[in-house]
């Protein structure tokens, strides 16, 4: 017996959360899923777009718009911290975008910069005004929120019914809000990405979809961090989408299975971190993780297994004796 | 008195004029690209535009899209500005330009012609899906229409984009090399269907680097290095003067140039 890893026991591990703590792991499991899904499908027009990083770094850039909506409104309310990441995802898309194109820095070492120091310049707010008036507002509890303590979040009631806790309700919405919107506005951001000349040709402009997306990111990343951490939402944002990228060459069914891969991510998930009494946030990363690898693996079309048994059937036809 | 052209911009203004070019300038970081272009492009022409690497063909084509920012001068389509006749705007990109993995079928690519007719928040209808099969039938693709796009041929992937284009309804083709990397029977069926938009009146302007073909494929020739050496019918533009002063004093061209100017002859 390991001290490091707990004993594996069915009974515990997947029955008891279900059986016993319906209420906190249920919206443990929402919560993981829902914040999975919205990420995993902003992700894959990232991933489409070669931008998967910029996710990373619009992800840290929120810090300072959060900080700056503070001190002007003087309260943690959700409209400022939006509006504040709204304003600090554009800020640092622009950042990049100027970089980029105004000087010789290449565009991945655009990113690194703009990031770095709009992640710096957060954390010094946060020490200059936020530490004052006993108010409580620092970098840890933005960037490293716990998604176990969802549960104890106030609940919504409404209109007689209660839906669920605080954090719970507003991330459902923003990840029906972002299924509706890349419904909407499917046509502008498919042609914007596969072809950016022939959509400025056709009168959609790619620049408009290109910060439409990043402050759409911004909203979901921000919506994100405070109940569920950085981990999660940085990860979540490129894992279903390659995922999908080995399941299927259609992107309207890829981003049905980025669904897939965000549900069995939370629920594996939170029965993980049960066995091995860890992070849930974490646990949720590795088994989508853990997902992306079997699909590597095991996927019909390209799969390492295929290719290695396509390989060892036409081997002795090549090279006989 | 009035030359040809005037005469025919006054007579009719507008309708017979499918593109002008007036003082065009485009630079890149703060060199210059394109310098001082004029241009009249009469409505009914087969434009080859040919010049040396690096002369700004694919830049001047872009530019009179309004793909890029331009330093001075304009650029008319139908005498209006571009941004306001962009669906009787046509383009073919290089076939490079694209992501050829991305996880499309044919049938998508071919339909993002139409989505400059379809307004914000509408779906591609069912009149669009077949506007989008004739097109993809033109280039003999429609059995591949429901094809993952990267399982096809450089070929196949070039008359691909000519359906998409097809799908756009256009009157002005803007088109960089669609010629590059295709086999014998792809550029036959290019140069037919060429022939075949410029008999029902279309306009199209197509880069191209190869100079022995260019004389075969366009009936006029558009000489670019930097600036516009010449721009008129093929049989008076093609001359060993006028090519020597578009490539100027590189040798291995110039060979070439005298291969092609002798082939004429």
């Amino acid at each position: 017996m390991s001290p490091f890893v707990p004993d594996f026991d069915f009974q515990r591990v997947f029955i008891a959360p279900w059986a016993r703590d319906l209420a906190s792991f249920g919206w443990i499991a929402l919560m993981g899923f829902f914040v999975t899904a919205a990420c995993g499908l902003v992700g894959n027009f990232l991933v489409l777009r070669r931008m998967a990083l910029v996710g990373d770094a619009i992800s840290h850039s929120v810090l300072p718009g959060m900080a700056v909506a503070f001190i002007l409104s003087q309260s943690r309310g959700t409209l400022p911290m939006f509006l504040g990441a709204l304003v600090a995802g554009i800020v640092a898309t622009v950042l990049i975008e100027l970089i980029h194109k105004k000087s010789r820095v290449k565009q991945d070492a655009a990113i690194g910069i703009a990031f770095t120091s709009l992640f710096a310049l957060g954390v010094i707010l946060i020490n200059l005004y936020a530490g004052k008036g006993g108010v409580d507002l620092d970098q840890e509890c933005v960037l490293y929120g716990e998604i176990a303590f969802v549960p104890l979040e106030p609940m919504v009631v409404f209109a007689g019914q209660t839906l669920g806790p605080i954090p719970v309700v507003r991330m459902a919405l923003v990840a029906l809000v972002t299924a509706l919107l890349i419904v909407l506005f499917y046509k502008e951001l498919l042609v914007s990405s596969f072809d950016p000349a022939l959509a400025v040709s056709l009168g959609i402009s790619a620049t408009v979809v290109h910060y439409a997306l990043m402050g759409w990111l911004s909203v979901v990343v921000v919506s994100a961090f405070e109940s569920v951490g950085a981990i999660l939402v940085i990860a979540m944002l490129i894992l279903p989408a390659a995922t999908a990228t080995f399941l299927s060459r259609r992107l309207p069914v890829m981003l049905g299975l980025t669904i897939l891969h965000a549900a069995l991510s939370a629920v594996l998930g939170v029965h993980l971190a049960v066995w091995l009494d860890c992070s849930s946030a974490g646990a949720m990363v590795v088994a989508g993780t853990a997902l992306f690898c079997a699909a590597w693996v095991f996927n019909p079309t390209d799969g390492l297994l295929y290719r290695w048994f396509r390989e060892r059937l036409k081997a002795p036809a090549v090279h006989p004796g | 008195m009035p030359s040809p052209e005037n005469k025919v911009a006054t007579d009719n203004p507008g309708s017979d004029i499918s593109l002008e070019i007036h003082d065009l300038t485009v630079a890149y970081h703060k060199k210059p690209v394109l310098w001082g272009i004029d241009l009249v492009v009469p409505r009914g022409k087969l434009v080859g535009i040919v010049g040396p690497n690096g002369a700004g063909k694919s830049t001047l084509i872009k530019a009179a899209m309004g793909l890029l920012p331009i330093s001075s001068g304009w650029v008319k389509v139908f005498g209006e500005p571009v941004k306001k006749n962009l669906t009787r705007i046509g383009y073919v990109p290089q076939r490079e330009s694209v992501d050829w993995d991305f996880p499309v079928s044919v049938m998508d690519v071919v339909l993002m012609g139409r989505y400059g007719h379809l307004g914000l928040l509408r779906r591609p209808s069912k009149q669009d899906r077949d506007i989008a099969r004739e097109c993809l039938d033109k280039v003999k693709m429609l059995p591949y229409a429901n094809r993952q796009i990267s399982n096809l041929s450089g070929g196949q992937q070039q008359r691909v984009f000519l359906a998409r284009a097809l799908a756009q309804e256009s009157d002005l083709y803007f088109m960089d090399e669609p010629f590059a990397g295709v086999d014998a029977a792809t550029e036959a069926a290019i140069v037919e269907l060429l022939h075949e938009l410029k008999s029902r009146g279309k306009t199209l302007m197509v880069v191209h680097h190869d100079l022995p073909t260019a004389r075969r494929y366009f009936d006029s020739l558009l000489l670019l290095n930097m600036r516009v050496v010449a721009f008129g019918p093929t049989d008076q533009v093609f001359t060993h003067d006028l090519l020597q002063s578009t490539y100027g004093g590189r040798l291995t061209i110039l060979s070439e140039v005298a291969e092609a100017v002798r082939a004429k002859e």
